[in-house]
């Protein structure tokens, strides 16, 4: 990654803290959804990533597994690194990924037990339930996205993507194997 | 609460690896994951329970999977089963994906390292198409008329992977209108 040198003070860091915190209780559909806020904010106004650093941020949280919101960490490990130390790195990775979580994850926490005190409610089965066939759906177009790997894929990824849609569908056979698979066939060139 | 003969976690030290090793089977989709090891493998919940906590975990802010872990977790355990279940989402795959980026520079123009990673995208592609077949069968049990539900499901799909609506308003239409439908069924 190109150097990219910026200094931070302590009111640099609260503020971005700040900045992650508020944007949590914004993050509807994940904190993926937030992601041109925290573009215009890191790269725009204050100019704390570079534009490469962040789009390698996002692209490399994608290809690794674990949980799509690990990208702000890589941002925050990024922006520490910038600061000039692995130390600043790792407070860097705590600052974005402990504000990017913790309002969520508590609003989500008090509203969850509240539902499940009141899962009799018709109101709280009727919300559950009617959202059913919309889950089904994005599960479906996520796929799609995915697997047509923004318009690159050619016949025989589709047809790896067909294979083992079929396979996970129809057996109980363990993820890692197939993954490994996938993995060995991509490798050697031959999808 | 759940059954008593209900499987479940057995302890916080279960719940945080099982959450640990299904977090890094997920590569861009770690809520098919969860369905795979969650319900079909360890039985923890339903295919019906499955949807509905996420319904729940995809409305609320933050990460759908980290949020639909931690309700699991909390489920059998909790605030303290809630915080082990999001530690075991992030801990490990945080470190790996650090490390990743370390090595990033290094292996990037690999064209094995590259290809690598699109088979096991397409791998994944093909889990979720899965798990969206799965759940569509618990489609006809559902409040929500059947013909309705297939109706939502297609217009959803078609919304979100071919025209690329933003996700909030295909939520708030299409979400709302199956609640609407199910609200009418019930009583």
């Amino acid at each position: 990654m190109s150097p990219h040198q910026i200094v931070l003070d302590l009111q640099d860091w609260l503020a971005l803290f700040g900045h992650f915190l508020g944007l949590s209780l914004m993050s509807l559909g994940g904190a993926m959804s937030t992601s041109a806020e925290m573009h215009r904010y890191l790269v725009e106004q204050h100019g704390w990533l570079s534009q490469t650093q962040f789009n390698e941020a996002i692209a490399l949280a994608q290809a690794a597994p674990g949980p799509n919101v690990l990208f702000v960490a890589l941002m925050g490990w990024q922006v520490g690194l910038n600061a000039g130390s692995s130390v600043a790195a790792v407070c860097g990775v705590f600052v974005c990924l402990v504000g990017i979580l913790l309002p969520s994850t508590i609003f989500t926490y008090q509203v969850a037990q509240w539902g499940h005190r009141n899962r009799e409610l018709r109101a709280v089965r009727a919300f559950k339930q009617g959202m059913a066939p919309l889950v089904i759906g994005m599960l479906l177009a996520t796929a799609w996205l995915l697997g047509s790997g923004g318009g690159g894929a050619g016949p025989k990824l589709w047809l790896l993507s067909v294979a083992s849609g079929l396979v996970i569908w129809r057996t109980r056979i363990h993820l890692l194997w197939l993954l490994g698979a996938g993995a060995v066939l991509g490798a050697f060139g031959l999808v | 609460m759940t059954q008593p003969t209900r499987p479940g976690p057995t302890s916080l030290t279960d719940l945080f690896f099982s959450v640990t090793i299904l977090a890094l089977q997920g590569f861009g989709g770690v809520l098919a994951v969860i369905q795979r090891e969650l319900v079909e493998r360890k039985r923890w919940l339903s295919n019906e329970e499955f949807i509905e906590d996420w319904a729940v975990a995809q409305v609320m802010p933050g990460p759908n999977a980290v949020n639909l872990c931690m309700m699991i977790g909390a489920r059998h355990f909790g605030l303290a089963g809630a915080l082990t279940a999001v530690a075991g989402m992030l801990a490990v795959p945080l470190l790996l994906v650090l490390l990743l980026a370390a090595l990033h520079a290094q292996y990037a123009d690999n064209p094995a390292v590259s290809g690598a990673l699109r088979g096991m995208a397409a791998v994944s592609a093909g889990l979720i198409a899965a798990t969206g077949a799965r759940l569509a069968v618990a489609l006809v049990k559902n409040p929500v008329p059947l013909a309705w539900g297939v109706a939502i499901a297609a217009a959803s799909f078609v919304l979100l992977a071919w025209l690329r609506a933003p996700l909030a308003v295909v939520l708030f239409t299409l979400g709302g209108l199956g609640c609407l439908l199910a609200w009418r069924r019930l009583k």
